[in-house]
């Protein structure tokens, strides 16, 4: 009950205090807006690479080409068999009729020539096309599937896939340094504004230690004080992630200069962005007082 | 009963300057003390390490029972919970009313809300400010403030009230308004250790007195016994 009762005043007296040190708290809470805007920005940037990256290579297809004498059991056994392997996303199965048809379909020329092929003269093969789960192993899935009796060739953009890889790796980690970084950042102005702040009010913990709170009686008001700062500042950045991105989204209709680069859909992701900076605002503000008062706590 | 006793209290700081030396002193349940001596003698020092703002380098210092002198820093609440300290600035929260700075006290100590708000209008009645309660402080005279100040020092009961020189900043007739509420305060059964500069008040009162030289007790007048000519001659 008491406990109880001393929380709730800890918390009446921060919010009190947010308003009455105005002019400080206004200070605190520009340093948060202004640093989580830029986190904000950050993370959106980093999200929308992850997310083209991680399109580009769901797209990575491995071939393979089957024999071109085989029969419809061999075909079972090599379905079963792709099925079977761990790396496997998705297959799909082409016949070479279909092929034939398509590209007979795309070109007069193609026609031409193709509409004279009997059944054992078009050299066109049968071909499976399998997504990986894990593109970092795409050369040995795709050696596995050369290994399958009935496979003649198996072709997967070797070389290309493998600096794709490495590119997308690379910007990922910078990528998620820089949010990280960041963040850092942010923790260290926010705590060190905060700081400030409190130094101001140095002359304020004195008086409570004099009356006989104890170090957790002081410290919880301030606590209290950098989560309300936190949330506060965080109002800002998160109206403006939520507005920003929704109208970039839609000037771009989804889409950064062509099809080929995709935004991520605003709905959950700014909520989610949104939830991230609250987050990051509330924590940051409460280390930053913790820091603050705690260098007062000692005589 | 001794509400204090200080048994061979010394106190050095680290630029070698020793502000006290080897004190013995014993303070009575109920007492009303002056500690007096010139600028410099240890007065404040001696009264900081009964509220443990400052740590004595050797001897024992008992408090109400407590041994002040082993209290670790995240125990000196407990000690600050017994007492109430006046100082010469008041030290008043600006940006809380009369009611919430004299509240304060209580709250930290969790206590329910009827019971501050009993006390607190109590209190402030005693010290003649309950019309100002809504009041801030910068709205207040120099010895309204006080009074605020001594009203948060003795809202929880406290069995000990030190003051650094309370009416250093007040005119005489504040001055002796403040004492009138200290010597009530006193009679209530709360023992007082006051610091001043001022020997009107001493000579007026005729309190206890312990002149303090040179981090020394060089003189311990009982009460009634104080005068002008005999501090003349001790110094």
């Amino acid at each position: 009950m008491k406990l109880l009762r001393m929380l709730g005043r800890n918390i009446r007296d921060s919010f009190k205090s947010v308003f009455r040190n105005f002019a400080l708290s206004l200070a605190s809470i520009s340093c948060i807006t202004i640093t989580l805007i830029v986190v904000s920005i950050s993370i959106i940037l980093s999200i929308n690479v992850n997310n083209f990256a991680s399109l580009v290579e769901k797209d990575v297809t491995i071939v393979a080409f089957l024999d071109t004498q085989i029969t419809e059991e061999q075909k079972t056994v090599v379905e079963e068999t792709i099925k079977s392997l761990d790396n496997i996303d998705s297959y799909e199965f082409t016949s070479k009729k279909d092929i034939t048809e398509e590209m007979m379909d795309s070109s007069e020329t193609f026609k031409n020539i193709m509409a004279n092929w009997s059944e054992e003269e078009n050299p066109i093969q049968d071909t499976y096309q399998v997504k990986v789960k894990e593109i970092e192993k795409i050369g040995k899935t795709a050696k596995e599937i050369e290994g399958i009796k009935g496979v003649s060739v198996v072709k997967y953009g070797e070389g290309m896939v493998e600096q794709l890889v490495v590119v997308f790796d690379t910007v990922r980690k910078i990528c998620i340094g820089m949010v990280i970084a960041l963040i850092l950042v942010t923790a260290f102005l926010i705590s060190n504004t905060i700081k400030i702040t409190i130094v101001a009010r140095k002359r304020e913990i004195d008086i409570m230690r004099l009356v006989g709170a104890s170090n957790i009686n002081i410290k919880i008001p301030f606590i209290f004080e950098g989560l309300f700062l936190g949330a506060l500042g965080s109002i800002i950045p998160i109206i403006a992630t939520v507005i920003g991105y929704d109208t970039l989204f839609e000037h771009f209709d989804g889409q950064l200069f062509s099809p080929f680069i995709q935004l991520v859909n605003p709905n959950p992701f700014t909520f989610y962005v949104s939830l991230i900076l609250l987050i990051i605002g509330i924590l940051v503000g409460m280390f930053g007082s913790w820091r603050a008062v705690r260098k007062h706590m000692k005589i | 009963m001794d509400l204090i006793r200080m048994k061979g209290v010394k106190k050095s700081y680290k630029n070698g300057v020793t502000a006290i030396h080897n004190l013995d002193l014993r303070i009575k349940k109920g007492q009303f003390v002056f500690i007096i001596g010139p600028t410099g003698c240890g007065k404040s020092t001696l009264i900081k390490m009964l509220y443990r703002e400052e740590k004595p380098t050797a001897g024992h210092i008992i408090v109400g029972g407590l041994d002040v002198a082993k209290l670790r820093n995240s125990r000196v609440f407990k000690l600050r919970r017994k007492l109430g300290v006046v100082f010469q600035d008041f030290k008043l929260l600006p940006k809380s009313t009369v009611y919430e700075n004299v509240a304060f006290a209580l709250e930290v100590l969790g206590a329910p809300k009827d019971e501050i708000h009993a006390k607190v209008v109590k209190v402030l009645d005693l010290v003649g400010l309950k019309h100002k309660a809504k009041q801030y402080p910068n709205q207040l005279s120099g010895g309204e403030q006080q009074r605020v100040a001594i009203a948060r020092a003795i809202v929880n009961g406290p069995k000990l009230l030190i003051c650094d020189e309370p009416t250093g900043n007040l005119d005489e007739g504040t001055s002796m308004e403040i004492m009138k509420v200290l010597v009530e305060i006193n009679k209530m059964g709360t023992t007082i250790i006051m610091v001043t500069h001022d020997t009107e008040i001493v000579s007026a009162l005729k309190k206890r007195t312990i002149l303090l030289d040179s981090g020394r007790i060089v003189k311990d007048f009982e009460e009634g016994t104080f005068s002008y000519e005999a501090i003349k001659n001790v110094r």
